[in-house]
């Protein structure tokens, strides 16, 4: 095999794979938006994130929105709601079915299950731990719980009886997990951006 | 035989209207505007956007609506681009919608679209741009969009500034002469006029301005995605003609053994 | 498969010979691709490939755009408005859906006067004709149903002025309307069979494309000199012929990509410009739109459905043979698909021995002025029916049948066609130099 004929050869070979990768390209081009076009269209995305008015929510009472297709229970707690989630906070923190706060709004993912870690940053003027936001889907089957209900006067799941303490921590029945907190954050003094 | 019955009744009612209507083409004026939109590379004029949205939230809404447009889109980049709270004071601001979870009026969020039209004879607006760009001159072969970039935009605002100031009578109705519609008589009363919305930034509010202004946001509610099409065209037939020649020097020296032409 | 001598799948490994003796899959997808192809084929042959890939384009495409498709008298335009506005990229896949369609009927035309010219329909290549010619007609079906899909004001009015074509069959004409529209006029019934249908009939297009692949791989292609393949031997075959892979495929990836930069141009900078504005009006019962065109590829048959009215001689004759069952309405749809009949009957009128248009001193005029007249048709239907365009649309029209049914039986017979090459070997050679053994690439 002759030299000239050797470099004829490889600059063939490049026209070639040049020609098929850039085929290849197109062809993946072409590819990716028929894929893409499955993911979340502009209006579903712009419901990733609500805004709630919870100016009318007085103290000892919940109000439920819906959120991603899922209710999303606001409470606002009580001085008396306050003071006895901290109660159940040092009885519990040690031994819980789920130790890990569950709070999408706090980086540590580790971080300990307390009240503390669980209650929304209260806006001023406001008692620390009066607002608590957290996804109403018990974290056993998927049912909805009942506020103001079960062992621990927080939530009560009916389906196969799972009791929710007043931070939405999870203290008797089959529920592995304590109920989990969306992003949350105040846009104002009255009005939660949920997502 | 006198049976000018033309092929068969359809077309008769489908095309004596048409033969009208290119007469009334005829006389039909349509200015040609010069949009930043036009062209390969044309793109949305941001504060021209916002300027027509407030034409638009001044004076068209009061009748017309923009029922496909989700208003969340106003602050989506290449269109009017309004910060989110904006937006969202916007919708609350202007529109109420019904919400049927609640069975009853609520503030509009931005993940509504706008209101559809208040008044039944007058048209929705979201597609009007596009829907009206059907002047296809010279010999219906539609040289004036190529050549010119002339669309439905043109179309909007030379009927807005087309006004004669002339109207007519005919049935209680009151028609008013306008050298763009096509029959040159519109029921629509002048909507515009000089100085009739006043910008912030005091932009130019001539009739001609106005008409312009809300012309191009018109095009925006009919087509937001033109500029990523625009770009999406301009990336694929650049990356084609790439293809094409890796495509003819392939070919071109696959087959030159067999052309009787020596490899160098 | 017969047709021309070639080399055949032979299996090596053990799973080759396994699978081979089982499923002759490889073997199938071998021989067609490495059929044996007439190696002086032109430009005009790469529009196969081009259609094959509208197929799948508009397959691909039609099948996403379901996805997000409501087909609903309610809800259909909105849809359509959510692809454009909501839906990630939808709006460039619904602008490709819809100029797929133009490109499609593009390709269609050229490739079927490419055959119209290089007597591609001749015998033995009848099937292949008439299996296209059905493809065609499916295609227009389809396109026409898609067409009614975004609800606006030309689809629910073409879809009321093409369904009354049925309506003017004598006696049974009626019950066949209303059974098409599922009721007295054009509504949700309508709507939702057309989708259904508009989903399912390029699938069957496919099948047939298979059964047309399939019956000119039988006989092996046509070529620009109409002149038949060498079949005595292998090696007799291979000096007329090169095999598909990897020389046509590459070619005709290449004349693909070039028509690619065209169409993916009129997508990106002016995709409504084929289309036509008033489809952007949602579609409204009470009002008609003041110009009902059809879209671009069915205006030439829309052009000689409109020419024959009452006033020409042709129809008044028939009026009165038929004692008035053939009016004027009904004879421009017989009009209309017998103009299309007309081309599927092609390969039995054309009494020429020689195949090619090439060699046919006569026929290339005719063939040329039939292409001219297939544009005038075109920009006609486009226009109002009025004079001047009534009397250039029936002579365009009358035209078209003179061709087939006058011109293509005669120039057999009085035409002297030109000098021939013997094979398709020197008719290459003569193109490109003079090697007479067709070496193959090192």
């Amino acid at each position: 095999m002759s030299h000239a004929e050797d470099h004829e050869g490889t600059r063939r070979d490049f026209l070639y794979y040049a020609t098929a990768g850039a085929g290849a390209v197109t062809a993946g081009a072409a590819i990716w938006p028929l894929v893409n076009q499955m993911n979340p269209s502009a209006d579903v995305q712009a419901l990733s994130s609500i805004f709630v008015d919870v100016s009318g929510v007085e103290p000892g009472t919940q109000l439920t929105v819906m959120f991603l297709g899922k209710p999303v229970f606001i409470r606002h707690r009580t001085g008396a709601e306050i003071q006895k989630a901290q109660e159940q906070d040092s009885e519990a923190v040690g031994n819980l079915p789920d130790p890990v706060a569950r709070n999408a709004n706090i980086t540590d993912q580790a971080a300990p299950a307390s009240d503390e870690n669980r209650v929304l940053p209260s806006p001023e003027g406001e008692a620390p731990g009066a607002w608590l936001v957290q996804m109403g889907v018990c974290t056993h089957l998927g049912c909805v719980p009942l506020g103001d209900a079960g062992d621990f006067d927080g939530w009560f799941c009916p389906c196969h009886g799972s009791h929710y303490d007043l931070a939405g921590r999870i203290r008797k029945g089959p529920a592995p997990e304590n109920l989990p907190i969306p992003p949350v954050r105040w846009d104002n003094g009255l009005t939660l951006k949920i997502g | 035989m006198f049976k000018k019955l033309v092929t068969g009744a359809a077309f008769a009612l489908a095309l004596i209207p048409a033969a009208s209507f290119a007469a009334g083409g005829g006389e039909q004026h349509i200015e040609d505007f010069q949009f930043s939109f036009e062209g390969p590379f044309g793109s949305f004029d941001q504060n021209q956007l916002q300027r027509g949205l407030q034409i638009y939230t001044e004076v068209c809404s009061a009748c017309h609506g923009l029922e496909l447009v989700p208003i969340r889109t106003l602050a989506d980049e290449g269109g009017p681009q309004l910060p989110e709270d904006q937006v969202r004071a916007y919708a609350s601001d202007n529109f109420s919608v019904y919400d049927a979870e609640l069975d009853d009026d609520r503030p509009a969020k931005p993940t509504d679209n706008f209101p559809g039209s208040a008044l039944e004879t007058a048209p929705d607006l979201s597609l009007m741009a596009k829907a009206r760009a059907g002047f296809h001159g010279p010999y219906g072969l539609g040289i004036n969009q190529i050549v010119k970039g002339m669309g439905g935009a043109e179309y909007i605002a030379s009927l807005l500034s087309g006004y004669t100031g002339e109207t007519k009578e005919e049935a209680g109705t009151t028609f008013y002469e306008n050298k763009a519609f096509p029959g040159g008589w519109i029921a629509m009363a002048p909507p515009l006029s000089d100085e009739q919305v006043e910008f912030i930034d005091g932009h130019a509010n001539d009739l001609h301005h106005l008409s312009e202004d809300i012309s191009a946001f018109l095009m925006w509610t009919a087509e937001p995605k033109m500029m990523d099409r625009k770009q999406a065209g301009l990336v694929g037939v650049l990356f084609l003609i790439l293809l094409s020649v890796l495509l003819y020097l392939t070919n071109k020296r696959l087959w030159a053994p067999h052309k009787g032409k020596k490899l160098h | 498969m017969s047709g021309i001598p070639h080399d055949h799948y032979e299996p090596k490994t053990g799973a080759e010979k396994w699978l081979h003796s089982r499923l002759p899959v490889v073997g199938l997808i071998y021989d067609t691709i490495m059929i044996p192809t007439p190696k002086n084929l032109n430009w005009w042959w790469i529009w196969g490939i081009v259609l094959a890939f509208c197929l799948v384009l508009q397959i691909v495409t039609g099948i996403i755009l379901v996805m997000h498709y409501t087909p609903h008298v309610d809800l259909a335009f909105a849809s359509v408005e959510h692809i454009m506005r909501n839906v990630n990229g939808g709006h460039m896949i619904r602008y490709v859906h819809m100029n797929g369609a133009s490109l499609f009927f593009v390709a269609v035309y050229i490739h079927i006067f490419r055959g119209l010219f290089y007597g591609s329909y001749k015998a033995p290549r009848e099937i292949t004709w008439i299996i296209g010619m059905l493809i065609y007609i499916l295609m227009m079906g389809t396109a026409f149903m898609g067409y009614v899909l975004p609800w606006g004001q030309m689809s629910f009015w073409g879809a009321t002025v093409i369904t009354g074509l049925f309506g003017a069959i004598p006696l049974v004409g009626e019950p066949i309307q209303t059974l098409l529209l599922g009721g007295p006029a054009v509504d949700n019934a309508t709507l939702n069979r057309f989708f259904s249908l508009h989903y399912l009939l390029p699938f069957v297009i496919a099948g047939l494309v298979i059964v047309h692949i399939w019956a000119f791989h039988t006989t092996g292609n046509n070529n620009p000199t109409g002149v038949d393949v060498r079949k005595g031997s292998k090696e007799e075959a291979e000096k007329d012929t090169l095999p598909f892979w990897p020389y046509f495929v590459i070619k005709d990836f290449l004349g693909l990509a070039v028509v690619l930069v065209v169409f993916w141009a009129i997508v990106g900078f002016m995709p409504n410009y084929l289309g036509h504005p008033d489809n952007y009006i949602p579609a409204n019962p009470l009002v008609t739109p003041a110009h009902i065109v059809p879209e671009w590829y069915f205006l030439p048959f829309y052009a000689i459905l409109r020419a024959f009215t009452g006033e020409v001689w042709v129809v008044q004759f028939a009026s009165f043979v038929t004692g008035g069952i053939v009016d004027a309405k009904f004879f421009g749809v017989l009009a209309m698909f017998g103009a299309i009949i007309a081309m599927a009957l092609a390969p039995w009128l054309d009494t020429s021995s020689v195949r090619s248009g090439k060699y046919r001193p006569q026929f290339k005029w005719w063939f040329l002025l039939l292409v001219i007249d297939f544009f005038a048709l075109m920009w006609l239907g486009a226009m109002p029916a009025e004079e001047p365009f009534a009397t250039f649309s029936l002579i365009a029209s009358t035209y078209w049948f003179a061709y087939f049914f006058v011109i293509l039986p005669l120039l057999g017979v009085i035409e002297k066609p030109d000098a021939m090459p013997a094979t398709i070997e020197e008719d290459f050679n003569a193109h490109y130099g003079k090697k007479s053994e067709a070496t193959p690439a090192e």
